[in-house]
């Protein structure tokens, strides 16, 4: 398998002036992010920052107008079958199928990801127990609450062991009791498998419960990135996460965003 | 990934994930079969009884209804499978498609385990078709090699409509534009061709759609394999060869375009 050219290992996600543009709107302009290997780490912006759309190129899923990403040490644009093997990935949308079972949903990612057919069982098994979704196994997904439901998304995007897990507002929606489930689930990964994990959120408890670094994108700029300390004290002694959010977003923060963005954080709120 | 073998049998594995969670749906709620029915029985009952009364009609031996049969049976495959593609922009819209477009499953797969779906969904319709063709005292061909090739066809015809029909959500993205231009697509394929009446009382220039229709191939075919003693018109090997031929360009389009959906 050719793996050249390979980024500094040390990075699952690095990313050299990375831009997408939609028309003349640059939705993401030339971001230089870097993701070292076991990070847990959170992209926060205001709606319409470029977030979603980061997430879709760094997924595979848009491709990139300009700029180079290399994902687990494969080339974004050459390689992306091999980077969607090395990777999970949890949408903002619900994507759990509702028409299948827990079962169903975790033996599809199986046979999708290719586990061999003799791990699949015992895979399958794992995850339901680590996601406390043993019992709800066979039942059909569409009767999971919001916790649930996120809980076994996270599982299939996880059955394979990718080395990176991005995750697109993981906990919107959620109760504080779900919401804490899911995050432990998060350290729990992390802790056993050493999964490399990228997350949005507009929720600044979450990195700060979360998140080892985080980057601010605003306006499709990657604007500030560093650990929640490092930002917090480059505003101030006493400032928090909210304050470095707004000294960046500004009194923008709420005028961006469009209609689809928003129908889709109310759609998985509601489902949640 | 090097081993050739290996890559076909993962490639299978896929699409095979593909097909099984939607039969796996179908099992959950097998309603669908039931309101499928619906349609072919009124086309076979009012239309049929009422159209067999025309004279000229009816083709060189036999029964209109005998003859309208097959037609409606490709009629009702086409119409379930032109809409699948509504079925793909919801799951677009749901969330669902994202989790198969970021797994490694090359999209040809994907594509191929939702035509085999379709397949599966429209073979368990056509039983639907036959069981009534049966009540209504069509001399039904129950000969387990026609039976078999009658099943290959159904699901070859259902398999391309249904890509063709992935192909236009591809394009139009959208649930409320799609459903404009499937009830715009339907009818000239399905008047446009042999399903209804014989071909030869078309006037010339529609003579000429009809031959480039797939549908006019699949309802040759299943005139053949369906009802006792009749034969098809262009041969079972040309119908076949045009209808895998046309479903192997649509699939090699889906796969180009399916990515567009979640983008």
């Amino acid at each position: 398998m050719d793996t050249s050219p390979l980024p500094k290992p040390n990075f699952l996600i690095e990313t050299k002036r990375l831009s997408k543009s939609f028309g003349d709107r640059p939705a993401v302009d030339q971001v230089d992010l870097r993701v070292g290997a076991g990070e847990i780490f959170g992209l926060i912006g205001p709606n319409g920052a470029g977030k979603s759309t980061l997430i879709k190129m760094l997924t595979t899923l848009l491709p990139p107008t300009s700029g180079d990403a290399f994902i687990a040490g494969f080339d974004l644009r050459r390689q992306s079958r091999d980077v969607r093997a090395a990777i999970g990935y949890v949408p903002q949308l619900v994507s759990a199928d509702g028409a299948l079972t827990g079962y169903e949903n975790l033996l599809l990612s199986a046979r999708l990801y290719l586990i061999p057919r003799l791990e699949q069982a015992a895979r399958i098994k794992e995850a339901l127990e680590m996601t406390g979704l043993t019992e709800a196994a066979d039942r059909l997904a569409q009767h999971y609450s919001g916790g649930m439901l996120r809980r076994l998304e996270i599982a299939q995007s996880t059955l394979h062991r990718p080395r990176l897990l991005v995750m697109d507002e993981p906990t919107v929606g959620l109760d504080p009791v779900a919401r804490d489930m899911v995050w432990d689930h998060v350290r729990d990964l992390r802790a056993r498998l050493g999964t490399t994990i990228l997350l949005t959120t507009h929720v600044m408890q979450e990195v700060d419960a979360l998140c080892d670094k985080v980057g601010i994108l605003h306006r499709g700029k990657l604007v500030e990135s560093g650990t929640p300390a490092e930002l917090k004290a480059s505003i101030g002694p006493k400032a928090t996460l909210d304050d470095v959010f707004a000294a960046v977003a500004g009194k923008e923060a709420d005028a961006s965003g469009d209609y689809r963005d928003i129908r889709q954080t109310r759609r998985s709120a509601v489902n949640g | 990934m090097a081993d050739p073998i290996d890559s076909l049998m993962g490639f299978a594995t896929q699409a095979y994930a593909v097909a099984d969670a939607e039969v796996r749906k179908l099992r959950h709620d097998p309603s669908e079969l039931l309101t499928r029915a619906i349609q072919p029985a009124i086309w076979l009952v009012l239309f049929g009884e009422v159209m067999a009364q025309v004279r000229g009609l009816t083709t060189d031996n036999g029964r209109y209804l005998d003859f309208l049969a097959p037609g409606i049976l490709a009629q009702s495959v086409l119409f379930a499978a032109i809409f699948y593609g509504i079925a793909a922009i919801w799951e677009r819209d749901l969330g669902v498609l994202h989790r198969y477009m970021v797994s490694p499953a090359p999209r040809s797969a994907l594509v191929i385990g939702k035509a085999v779906s379709s397949a599966v969904r429209r073979l368990s319709q056509a039983a639907m078709v036959y069981l009534l063709a049966l009540l209504l005292g069509i001399s039904v061909d129950l000969d387990p090699i026609h039976l078999a090739a009658a099943i290959g066809m159904i699901a070859l015809g259902s398999g391309l409509f249904s890509t063709f029909s992935l192909i236009i959500a591809c394009i139009v993205r959208t649930r409320e534009r799609f459903m404009g231009i499937g009830q715009v697509l339907t009818m000239p394929i399905f008047f446009a061709s042999n399903a209804i009446y014989p071909i030869d009382i078309m006037p010339r220039w529609l003579k000429v759609v009809s031959l480039a229709n797939p549908l006019t191939y699949e309802v040759d075919a299943l005139r053949a394999l369906m009802l006792v003693g009749n034969t098809s018109r262009y041969g079972l090997a040309a119908d076949f060869i045009m209808l895998a031929a046309i479903a192997a360009v649509m699939i090699v389009i889906a796969a180009r375009i399916y990515p567009r959906l979640t983008m």
